[in-house]
């Protein structure tokens, strides 16, 4: 499994990301600068977090528009997976290749914290490793993660089973509708999150919660 | 030249946290009777031409594709002799 770690001016999470993929036996990574547009030779894209662009206009959206996104909006078509965290899932939401938007946080507080994330859709190739309804202890760091869509979406979201992963009703940081927190596409290949799973992947970062992740990708592509 | 002023706006159903905290520091200050404060941005350009039609359509372009997000904005466009 080739993964690709898009750089945009602003990441700050693509090391992390980087070194997350190959704690993963048979998977490997390499960057990619924004203005690269051949992606055929990866298997999965990766869009790590940061503050592209200073989060100028709104977070994500001019990275939203950079050109190696329609290079992510082909590989999506084709049924590659994607998969963008906190920043990433910004700019995967402003490149409309997933509904709703992220709302700055409710609190106006930038929240940096370890939180219980519940597995809500185990069925798809980014949650396969794990079962419905596990609490996952996972790392946010976000200004902007309150996720809102309009009602008719959100039902249409519940019935596709596309809501992936949510914050507990009790421990809900940033006022997500329903404590969305992760949401996948129809076609479940693309996955947008604001926890990030790249940092509990070993012990000494807290919580190897986030390895399930990366591992069901691999399952994925294996079979 | 004229200049395009875009005009960004969160719609109403959105909840404007920026806003509220803004119409609390106002109240502070005394300002008790003011009610729904929001936020938006505005967006100037000078554009090099003269035809006010497309200049309008140019930057209705510009609004839709990226200068608001349709999800939680609306915008309004003003044309203006630079």
């Amino acid at each position: 499994m080739h993964c690709a770690v898009l750089v945009f001016p602003g990441s700050n999470c693509d090391v992390d990301l980087y070194k997350a993929i190959l704690q993963i036996k048979g998977a490997t990574a390499e960057y990619v600068w924004h203005k690269d547009t051949d992606l055929d030779r990866f298997d999965v894209m990766l869009i790590p977090g940061g503050f592209t662009y200073g989060d100028y206009l709104r977070p994500g959206s001019l990275a939203g528009v950079s050109p190696v996104i329609a290079s992510v909006k082909k590989a999506a078509n084709s049924g590659k997976l994607v998969l963008g965290i906190c920043n990433g899932f910004q700019i995967l939401i402003e490149a409309g290749l997933l509904p709703g938007a992220l709302l700055p946080n409710q609190s106006l507080q930038f929240i940096c914290d370890v939180v219980p994330v519940k597995v809500t859709q185990s069925e798809s190739p980014f949650t396969s490793s794990y079962q419905l309804g596990d609490i996952l202890r996972l790392p946010i760091a976000h200004g902007s993660g309150n996720y809102y869509c309009d009602e008719a979406t959100h039902k249409e979201l519940k019935s596709n089973g596309q809501i992936a992963f949510s914050f507990t009703p009790e421990n809900n940081p940033n006022g997500s509708d329903a404590g969305i927190t992760g949401l996948l596409n129809e076609q479940r290949n693309v996955l947008g999150m604001m926890p990030h799973p790249e940092r509990a992947v070993k012990q000494w970062l807290g919580s190897t919660d986030g390895l399930g992740l990366f591992q069901s990708m691999l399952e994925h592509h294996k079979a | 030249m004229l200049k395009g002023v875009i005009t960004v706006m969160l719609q109403q159903n959105v909840l404007d946290v920026q806003g509220q905290a803004v119409q609390g520091a106002l109240k502070h200050l005394g300002f008790e009777s003011v009610e729904k404060v929001r936020i938006g941005r505005q967006i100037e350009m000078i554009l090099p031409t003269e035809d006010r039609e497309a200049a309008s359509l140019q930057l209705r372009e510009m609004a839709e594709k990226l200068l608001a997000n349709p999800v939680i904005e609306y915008f309004q466009i003003d044309i203006k002799e630079a």
